[in-house]
């Protein structure tokens, strides 16, 4: 059985093989059932095996092959398959083969179907690696592969130059967090001697007392590999531009399953961050600063997309938050409700935005809910489960956790939960100040054209997994159901919290009030009071504070003007290679001494006559006075 | 017996091809094929009759030849020679292949240059005696310089004169090295002068030694090229026809480096070891620097000229970082450079021969007309950039790890080749595939699309299954580790 795991990612990697090497003459048809039935059969794989683990929750490990053997430096192509890890591979192949069956009808058409297709199930079959890999190397393997597949897809219509930028950023911004990473596995084989994860963490954790220097650097590098792929503070600036790509593939690997990589990584290797507790304190801190600044973002975007990319931003801010006060479990149930309600986000986003003719602005979209019934209620279900409305959605119940378990995390944990709270009622008047805008209030462009099936059946399907995937782990106060925290265990092993029923249904309360004081907000702002917004941005300040908040908090500005430009400006000027200059002026140096000596040779006797004179005078000379 | 047969074999292909010019270009190119298939089942018989012997030496051939001097002709074949002439072979085939429309003009004395340059790499990986290594080395320029200068680019007088006079300058210096070296250790050497095994060991101490060791490690340096003897590179290979630029980058970079790793580190294990610093600095000057400037370039063949800096860089760094992790991760470093920047090479001369430009402000765009060859050129800058699963990965990251263990500094200063290539990596692909379509032109034919083929096959395999290179180079490279430990 354990075969099968190391099996599943085989299957995207046949598809990508075959699309790759001849997906022109495959035929439309073809390439949509290769590309879609190779993620669809992986995905049946992961749930037989789901079926499989549940009976026998045992970890299974399987070894391919060793990678190589240089001087004790053995690391395997050797896969895991435990809890954690079975939960990332069903949230990789369910959504993935969602996505990849709306993508069918979504990209039809498109010059590029078979490429399409091909990078969709490579980065299909990285991210499986990713998180099924037991050594520290193959899972850089993977992270590295998904990096490159989503630099393929952002960049996927490389006519437009602007898309390639994007595609660049995005591959460079995250590839300055992998080499943090690198030089972390660097230090880790160097000091530990191994590179299989399981034995890294014992040999972490026998070898280094809490806070040894080594341990923090070694986690502060992980930390920077992790910042850049999830997007955070300070290295999240690639994620919004990362829009250019097709929106399944937004959803896909800038939604649900790429950028939580840096989740899994903190989480697979938390044994590390529990011996560097100033760095799991900057975990936390970051995610509290990324949360909220994200979210002040998407409550100033005008674009659909670019407000659904910081929300995944500030979304993941949440997750690292609590790896940051050490609730690993909840992390990966936010991680997993996060999946479910932003893919489905992004799939409704696609269909507005793909009917209205590439209409990006919200402002310039309104009234689709008669127009796009379906669309329409899926939206609604993911911005309600993005606000984490209580009881009902999925969203309420991760979230909610994220912030109980920040509350009992002492006075620093207090101040992270209070960023939650602030961040909870700005997702819930961001997201729903799309939903009314898009869907409510006049048309403003008229859609044109229906749904197919393909797209429908994935809306509808994530539509109920965002509604009741929360199930899965609810508070005391409500049936008390810790399925999700129990089935992780072995995994993050640990005292469970201190109970506190009363407490957390206060806190609950209170946090779900925020969430509907948020939606509240975003009504009385977009529906009942339209002019309302105007007014305040009427004053200067209101309106310079609108302006930094929607361009990122001017990152890109600073970083442009800090690192970029000079960098670039150093490049250009010195690209004809200053070291040369030494070589040329060598060169011409001679030239001029042949150019001073060959005058002398004249051809004229008298010269030579006069020369040889001169020179007999001064040897005769030189030797009688010496 | 069979070692001087593998160098007299592409030397006698070179002038068989050359005589049968009149029968025409294909027949040229069968002779050249012909003999390079043929030394490579000379290479293959040898190593499979070979018995691992002591100190992994799989054959030797050592015969008198100016005994009054103390001069042998003495071949030997190890692990770390084998690897470099399979990839001598094979990218030389390739070469051939990809060069088969290219040249037009004179082609039997083309292919006579060629073949006399890798009948120079091969005899350059082989030798054993010093005055033997010398002469080798000498017979590979040659015959490069008048690739470079005949079939060259615009500009390609300059540039064989440049590349000439440096490679020329540093192999000045190992002359007086090597002559200096047999006449100080004759008392210890006897009769075998300049024979390897006889001056290992005793190698002069003191400011003579340091000079002697300096004499060497120039002329090599020039070679990989270290920074800030590069600059003959960027020229030569970019002037040079597709054919001339893969032997390049593929394979006299590494004599450079194979020079370092069997004669300048080995002969004198001392100074090597406290001239480590300063050598892993100029590894380490070589991955940034070159990765810059490669960065900024606008011409295609200049750019990925410009990554080879910076990917020699990371070869420096290994081999004076000394250790077996580095110095595995140093000879699969050289093989996927080979591959990679050979293939870059032969995607960016067959963009110039359809389009005839090779500056990056007139491409872009290739995709929509040249799938095919853009693929190729992605998956090969893709390696070029160090992306797991393909062999430069493996190479750069062993030599950061042994690295690592030996200078931390240097590695993690290194390890921001990393960010560099990238940017690099990516503009090429960007100025040249990518973007609104500028050019466009037939994609590569069947015959390109099997010669990328076998690059990306052998790049994958080293990515994912580097070991038997690793069986293979390991006990020349104990050989080499072990004499220069402190």
């Amino acid at each position: 059985m354990g075969v099968l795991a190391a099996l599943i990612p085989v299957l995207p990697l046949l598809g990508f093989l075959m699309l790759f090497l001849a997906g022109a003459r495959l035929g439309a048809r073809g390439i949509a059932v290769v590309g879609v039935g190779s993620v669809g059969i992986a995905a049946g794989m992961a749930l037989g095996l789901t079926a499989w683990f549940l009976a026998s929750p045992v970890p299974v490990e399987v070894s391919a092959w060793t990678w190589m053997t240089v001087d004790g430096f053995a690391p395997r192509i050797g896969f895991r398959l435990d809890a954690l890890s079975l939960i990332m591979v069903l949230v990789v192949t369910v959504i993935g083969v969602l996505i990849h069956l709306y993508s069918a009808e979504f990209m039809a058409g498109d010059e590029g179907y078979a490429r399409y297709f091909a990078s969709m199930n490579l980065f299909v079959a990285a991210m499986l690696v990713l998180v099924l890999a037991a050594d520290l190397l193959l899972l850089y393997l993977g992270w590295e592969g998904v990096g490159l597949c989503s630099y393929l897809l952002i960049g996927f219509w490389y006519r437009d130059p602007a898309n390639g930028r994007a595609a660049r950023k995005a591959f460079i911004v995250t590839r300055i967090g992998d080499t943090a990473f690198a030089i972390g596995l660097l230090l880790l084989f160097t000091h530990l001697d191994t590179t299989d994860i399981q034995a890294l963490m014992g040999r972490a954790q026998g070898q280094w007392p809490a806070g040894a220097p080594l341990a923090v650097a070694a986690a502060a590098l992980l930390l920077g590999g992790a910042i850049g792929k999830s997007a955070q503070l300070p290295l999240q600036t690639w994620l919004p531009d990362a829009m250019a790509g097709p929106t399944p593939v937004s959803a896909l690997i800038h939604a649900a399953t790429m950028v939580t990589a840096g989740i899994y990584l903190i989480a697979r290797t938390h044994a590390l961050f529990d011996l560097a507790p100033a760095v799991r304190d900057a975990v936390g801190a970051i995610g509290a600063a990324t949360l909220v600044l994200a979210a002040f973002s998407a409550l100033s975007q005008t674009d659909l997309k670019r407000i659904l990319a910081y929300s995944t931003i500030s979304q993941i801010g949440y997750m690292v938050l609590a790896l940051g006060v050490g609730a690993w479990a909840s992390a990966i149930f936010h991680l997993m409700t996060h999946a479910f309600f932003k893919a489905l986000l992004f799939l409704a986003a696609g269909v507005v935005i793909q009917r209205l003719h590439e209409e990006h602005d919200i402002f310039r979209m309104g009234g689709l809910r008669q127009r796009l019934p379906l669309v329409f209620w899926a939206f609604l279900i993911g911005a309600s489960s993005l606000a984490a409305l209580p009881l009902v959605t999925a969203g309420f119940y991760s979230k909610d956790l994220i912030l109980w378990r920040a509350w009992s995390a002492g006075p620093f944990g207090r101040a992270l939960w209070a960023a939650g709270i602030l961040g909870t009622f700005l997702t819930g008047l961001y997201i729903f100040r799309a939903v009314f805008v898009v869907f409510l209030g006049p048309v403003r462009t008229p859609p044109r054209g229906g749904i197919g099936p393909a797209v429908a059946v994935p809306l509808v399907v994530l539509s109920v997994l965002a509604l009741i995937g929360g199930f899965v782990e609810t508070p005391d106060f409500f049936g008390g159901v810790p399925a999700l925290t129990d089935f992780l265990a072995p995994v993050f092993p640990g005292p469970p919290p201190p109970g506190d029923p009363g407490g957390e249904a206060a806190a609950s309360i209170f946090a779900a009030l925020v969430a509907l004081a948020g939606v509240f907000a975003a009504y009385v702002a977009y529906c009942r009071r339209p002019a309302m917004v105007a007014t305040i941005l009427r004053h200067p300040a209101a309106e310079a504070m609108r302006r930094c908040w929607a361009a990122g908090w001017g990152f890109d500005w600073l970083y442009d003007r800090l690192l970029v430009r000079p960098l670039v400006a150093t490049a250009r000027a010195g690209r004809a290679d200053v070291i040369d200059a030494g070589f040329d002026a060598l060169a011409a140096f001679c030239r001029q001494s042949h150019a001073m000596l060959s005058r002398w040779q004249t051809g004229q006797v008298r010269w030579y006559a006069a020369w040889i004179g001169a020179g007999t005078i001064l040897t005769v000379a030189i030797s009688v006075l010496a | 017996m069979m070692l001087p047969w593998l160098i007299l074999v592409p030397l006698m292909g070179g002038a068989l091809a050359w005589a049968v010019q009149r029968a025409g270009g294909t027949a040229v190119r069968g002779v050249a094929l012909a003999a390079l298939a043929v030394d490579l089942a000379l290479v293959l018989a040898v190593w499979s009759k070979a018995l691992p012997a002591a100190g992994g030496w799989l054959a030797d051939f050592a015969r008198p030849w100016i005994p009054s001097l103390g001069i042998g002709l003495h071949l030997g074949l190890d692990g770390l020679s084998l690897v470099l002439i399979l990839l001598t072979l094979v990218l030389g085939i390739l070469a051939v292949g990809a060069s088969w429309t290219e040249i037009g003009d004179r082609v039997g004395f083309f292919h006579f240059n060629l073949l006399w340059t890798l009948g120079g790499i091969v005899g350059v990986f082989l030798a054993l005696d010093l005055v033997l290594f010398f002469l080798l080395w000498e017979l590979m320029l040659v015959p490069m310089f008048f690739l470079i200068a005949l079939w060259g680019h615009e500009d390609r007088m300059r540039a064989a004169i440049k590349f000439f006079l440096f490679t020329q300058g540093g192999g000045l210096l190992m002359l007086v090295a090597i002559l200096a070296l047999g006449v100080l250790a004759a008392p210890s050497a006897g009769l075998r002068r300049f024979d390897y095994f006889a001056l290992i060991g005793h190698a002069p101490g003191g400011v003579t030694g340091w000079l002697l060791m300096l004499g060497f490690f120039l002329a090599f340096a020039v070679k990989l090229p270290a920074v800030p003897l590069h600059t003959w590179l960027p020229d030569a290979h970019t002037e040079a026809p597709t054919a001339g630029s893969v032997v390049l980058a593929g394979l006299l970079l590494k004599t450079g480096a194979y020079g370092l790793l069997r004669f300048a580190v080995p002969l004198f294990p001392a100074q090597s070891h406290a001239f480590a610093p300063v050598a892993m600095a100029l590894g380490v000057a070589g991955i940034l620097y070159g990765g810059m400037l490669a960065f900024a370039q606008d011409d295609a063949k200049r750019l990925v000229a410009y990554t080879s800096v910076s990917h020699l860089g990371f070869v420096l760094l290994g081999i004076y970082a000394d250790n077996r992790l580095a110095l595995q991760g140093v000879v699969m470093q050289m093989l996927a450079h080979g591959l990679s920047t050979g293939g870059l090479f032969m995607v960016v001369g067959a963009v110039q021969e359809r389009l005839h430009t090779r500056d990056l402000d007139r491409l872009g765009g290739l995709w929509a007309s040249m799938p095919r060859l853009s693929a190729a050129g992605l998956v090969l800058a893709l390696a070029s950039l160090g992306l797991p699963g393909l062999g430069n990965f493996v190479g750069e990251f062993l030599v950061l790890l042994g690295s690592w263990a030996a200078a931390p500094a240097f590695a993690a200063i290194g390890a921001l080749g990393l960010v560099v290539s990238v940017v690099y990596a990516l503009t090429l692909v960007q100025r040249t595939f990518h973007g609104p379509a500028r050019a466009a032109a037939a994609d590569f034919s069947f015959g390109h699309l099997a010669v990328m083929a076998v690059m990306v096959a052998g790049l994958v395999w080293f990515g994912l299954y580097p070991q038997p290179v690793f069986d293979l180079a390991g006990p020349s490279l104990g050989a080499v580790a072990g004499t220069a430990a402190p």
